[in-house]
């Protein structure tokens, strides 16, 4: 007791300077209000950063969800022979002369016949209307149905025909009746049917399997519009990549680590491949356009030649990203191999290559996948053109024929003026995003799978 | 023949060429591999590599300089006026390939011979009409002399190609026969192919080093020929970008330019605090746990593809911008702008920065930290006064890059920025950048005589020389302060 008096009763005379370091100074509270002040800007830096990313991700998916549903009328159509077949002989050269002008009518009359059976009436709606809510594309697909099966002549099937996109787009909230009424693709009477036929279950809303398989459709008709062309052009390219990049940038990094010389000759490739990795992608389509397109004459729009300026593109990203996994690989691996006789280029390829595949793999993988995502180098070698038909199948010399991409596809849909194609477009992001996913899972595992620590 | 067959049978024949030079070599010896000098399989690879390896190198020459040497002749038989004009017979090849092709698909479809195709004229049978039939939509009715050299473009390339077919196989079986011949026990067959195979490597680490010729050259070309057309001074110095159609068109840099640097200005604003923020909270702040989640999904920004940071600008970010900050200050009313492409640029940067100055961060010694905190610093004034100087030539180094970056980006000026060349200081009016009239001018028809198509080849140049400067410089920085403290 007698230890503690002096003590407390001397505190208060010291200076403040000295005083304890559990009371704080107004420099200490200034100094930690820095702190925390500091401490928030960094958390504060990551909030905005995932914010970005989360609203980024939200608006797309809310955006894009609804491409792959599609406002659906299911009815049945009497194939009048007297149309599709005046011969009447089931000729299929014959009937290709029926244009889709003659099935447009066969499902307007259909639709009309079957929409009065049922009894669903909308006050003053013409023919007319009711024959337009059925979309531009249903006649096409009705007709490549019946020419590939003759015996629907004469018969009567149930059909499943998109609506028009302004319907559809009415179904999606993106069309409302202010907005119909303004707008002479769609009247408001045609909504008021919509509304009823979906009631009666004529119209609903299914799953568009033909936003995955279909190809590109023209501007008019954005519910028909699909990827098919584009998924099939960037499979092609990335194939072709794969191929043209992994014997490549491997050859390359097992030169670079294990043979070369330190000379200028080495430098100067190093150099340069550091420097082409930062060099813009759009440079690369302006080489690629030049060289492959104007100089060695290789059709425009193909994916062989996307696949050529992709290649080039990411070697450089491949290279290093290899010869860092030729490098992981242990010294000790190396002299064991050279000290039982085995010569250098056994070293590589019977005990290094097989160690540092996964990071091989790997970092492969991994610059296809951004590879996957570059749009602005196809831009310019022409893969913006509108391609309805499939590429042939690679035998067929399908890599010459003219494609899509899946990044060129959304930018091409982004920049029509039809809003419906903004839902298309951010769409065909969600599936290019889940194909990245997957690529990127794809090397993830392979990581963890293979992945050795010395 | 198809290239794709051909190129079955040489990998086929270099199969067997492995098989066959194996037991050959083993044959020599009466088939005790310990007098061979080297493993038998090397024997077989030995014939591989030289059945394979030239003849592929022919077929890739060879598919590369036939259309060109074909494209010469049809167009030198067109006649002097229009081979000297480069338009017009770009213009007739592109006929000459159309209607040729549509032969092709005639031919499929109708099962004709080749003496019916070649009895065929222009005049005599509604040539446009068959072809139409076949897909192949022709503009105009089919000139004669056109349609003659299609017929004759047919009949080059198929003969091309037979011969290229014939050649590779001679080549193969050539490379076969004399590698298999030089096979007997004392052969050194490991050295040949391990000699062999690294010329392979070389060639291969030679791609890097001809991709820059390549761009070198095919911007240098095009540049030079811009210039000749097109007054050097007033690329870099007239104050108005304006292409025209009908010639007479200002092609002036520096509006371009002024936009993008510009824009590239706003993301590194952007960018630059907030990746540095990230960073620093990441590499020091933040528990492992947090660290193990937050690094991954930041660094997934990267991984997003730039187009859908175009359509991101397009629809959320320039919409928002315009209604809610340009409209209310009567700033403009515009939905692309420098602050859309800019703001959208930023965010695609924070995580290069952030993920590079983490780096660097974590690359200076504990130690240094150590003596901060042993003097009674707080841990912000660590950072500020002593990790952030020690890192700093590696964080200029990060920004450079990302500058850089900014500076090349495509799709998001593209779709964000807008096609007005403007020299003008809102950031809410629509300014355009070097890449964007890159991809408008190169896309759509292109007419290689013309400045408007070259100057597309001069701001390429532009583009590449500033951010090789840059890449070159940050490197440098890098490299110069890294050994510092190594």
């Amino acid at each position: 007791m007698t230890d503690i008096s002096p003590t407390s009763a001397e505190a208060p005379k010291r200076p403040q300077a000295h005083g304890s370091l559990l009371t704080a100074t107004p420099l200490m509270k200034r100094r930690n209000a820095a702190e925390t002040r500091f401490h928030a800007y960094g958390i504060a830096a990551i909030v905005v950063a995932l914010l970005t990313l989360a609203i980024m991700l939200f608006t797309i998916i809310r955006d894009g969800h609804s491409a792959f549903y599609q406002a659906t009328m299911t009815f049945p159509v009497t194939i009048d022979a007297a149309v599709v077949d005046k011969t009447g002989t089931r000729d299929v050269a014959e009937m290709t002369k029926v244009t889709t002008i003659g099935y447009a009518r066969i499902l307007g009359e259909s639709l009309v016949k079957h929409l009065a059976d049922e009894g669903l009436v909308v006050e003053g709606m013409t023919d007319k209307e009711i024959t337009d809510m059925i979309s531009k594309d249903a006649p096409a697909r009705l007709r490549d149905r019946v020419l590939a099966d003759t015996s629907l002549v004469g018969q009567t099937v149930t059909v499943d025909v998109f609506t028009g996109g302004r319907v559809d787009g009415y179904f999606k909230g993106r069309v409302t009746r202010e907005i119909a009424e303004r707008d002479s693709n769609v009247t408001v009477t045609q909504l008021d049917m919509a509304d009823l036929m979906e009631e009666a279950g004529i119209l609903s809303s299914q799953f568009n399997w033909s936003f995955i398989t279909a190809p590109d459709a023209s501007d008019l008709r954005p519910e028909a519009a699909g990827l098919g062309v584009a998924l099939l052009g960037t499979l092609y390219m990335m194939l072709l990549t794969f191929i043209f990049t992994l014997p490549i940038g491997v050859a390359a990094s097992i030169y670079l680590e294990e043979f070369a010389p330190k000379n200028r000759l080495t430098d100067l490739i190093e150099v340069n491949i550091s420097n082409l990795a930062a060099v813009p992608s759009i440079v690369y389509g302006i080489l690629g356009l030049a060289i492959f397109i104007n100089f060695a004459g290789l059709p425009s729009s193909a994916p062989l030649v996307g696949a050529l300026v992709l290649t080039l593109m990411t070697l450089p990203t491949i290279i290093i990203a290899t010869r860092a996994a030729i490098r992981a690989v242990p010294p000790s691996i190396r002299d064991a191999a050279l000290g039982v006789g085995a010569s250098k280029m056994q070293t590589v390829v019977h005990h290094v290559l097989p160690l540092a595949a996964p990071g091989i793999l790997t970092g492969t993988i991994l610059g296809l996948a951004s590879a996957a995502g570059e749009t602005g180098p196809l831009l310019l070698i022409g893969m913006v053109a509108f391609v309805t038909n499939y590429p042939a199948s690679p035998l067929d010399g399908g890599f010459l024929d003219p494609a899509s991409a899946l990044p060129v596809q959304v930018y091409s849909w982004a920049s029509r003026s039809d809003p419906a194609f903004i839902e298309r477009s951010s769409g065909a992001i969600i599936v290019l995003l889940i194909f990245l996913f997957f690529m990127n899972a794809l090397a993830i595992v392979l990581r963890r799978r293979f992945e050795r620590r010395w | 023949m198809s290239v794709g067959i051909l190129s079955l049978i040489v990998l086929a024949l270099a199969v067997v060429g492995f098989f066959v030079g194996r037991s050959r070599a083993l044959k020599s010896v009466q088939g005790d591999s310990r007098r061979l000098h080297s493993l038998p399989g090397y024997y077989g690879q030995t014939v591989f590599l030289f059945t394979a390896v030239p003849a592929f190198a022919l077929m890739a020459l060879w598919l590369i300089v036939q259309p060109m040497v074909i494209d010469g002749r049809i167009v030198g038989q067109l006649g002097p006026q229009i081979a000297e004009d480069a338009t017009a017979s770009k213009l007739a090849m592109e006929d000459v390939a159309r209607i040729a092709s549509g032969l092709d698909a005639l031919q499929a479809r109708t099962g004709m011979t080749n003496d019916e195709l070649r009895d065929l004229s222009a005049d005599g049978s509604d040539i446009r009409g068959r072809l139409a039939e076949v897909g192949i939509a022709l503009g105009s009715e089919v000139d004669p002399l056109i349609f003659e050299m299609a017929k004759s473009f047919r009949i080059m390339q198929a003969n091309g190609a037979m011969i290229m077919s014939v050649l590779v196989l001679v080549l193969a079986v050539a490379g076969f026969v004399l590698a298999l011949r030089r096979i007997h026990g004392e052969f050194r067959a490991r050295n040949v192919s391990e000699t062999f195979v690294r010329w392979l490597l070389i060639a291969s680490a030679g791609v890097a080093i001809l991709t820059t010729v390549g761009i070198v050259m095919s911007l240098l070309s095009e540049t030079i020929r811009f210039f000749g057309i097109y007054p050097i001074s007033e690329f870099f110095f007239n104050l108005t970008w304006n292409p025209q159609f009908r010639g007479g068109s200002d092609l002036g840099l520096i509006p371009l330019l002024w936009g993008t640097l510009y824009i590239s200005f706003v993301a590194m604003v952007v960018a630059v605090p907030i990746g540095i923020f990230a960073a620093i909270y990441t590499a020091e702040y933040a528990p492992p746990k947090v660290r193990s989640v937050v690094k991954p999904v930041i660094e997934l920004i990267a991984g997003i593809p730039t187009v859908v940071f175009g359509l991101f600008a397009l629809v959320t970010v320039g919409p928002f911008l315009r209604d809610y900050i340009a409209m209310p200050l009567g700033l403009g009313n515009s939905g692309s702008s420098v602050m859309t492409a800019g703001l959208v640029i930023g965010v695609l940067n924070i995580p290069f920065i952030s993920s590079l100055t983490d780096d660097i961060i974590n690359a200076v010694p504990q130690s240094m930290r150590d003596g901060s905190y042993g003097l009674g610093a707080t841990k912000s004034e660590t950072i500020r006064k002593v990790v952030l100087p020690a890192a700093l030539p590696g964080i200029v180094g990060a920004i450079l890059l990302a500058a850089s970056r900014a500076i090349g980006e495509t799709m998001i000026v593209t779709m964000g920025a807008g096609a007005a060349a403007k020299l003008g200081l809102n950031p809410f009016e629509a300014m355009t950048t070097i890449t964007v009239k890159i991809v408008s001018q190169l896309t759509g028809d292109l007419a290689f005589d013309s400045p408007e198509t070259l100057v597309a080849f001069a701001l390429g140049m532009t583009l590449f020389v500033i951010t090789l400067c840059l890449n070159i410089f940050a490197l440098w920085i890098v490299r110069k302060y890294r050994e510092q403290y190594e």
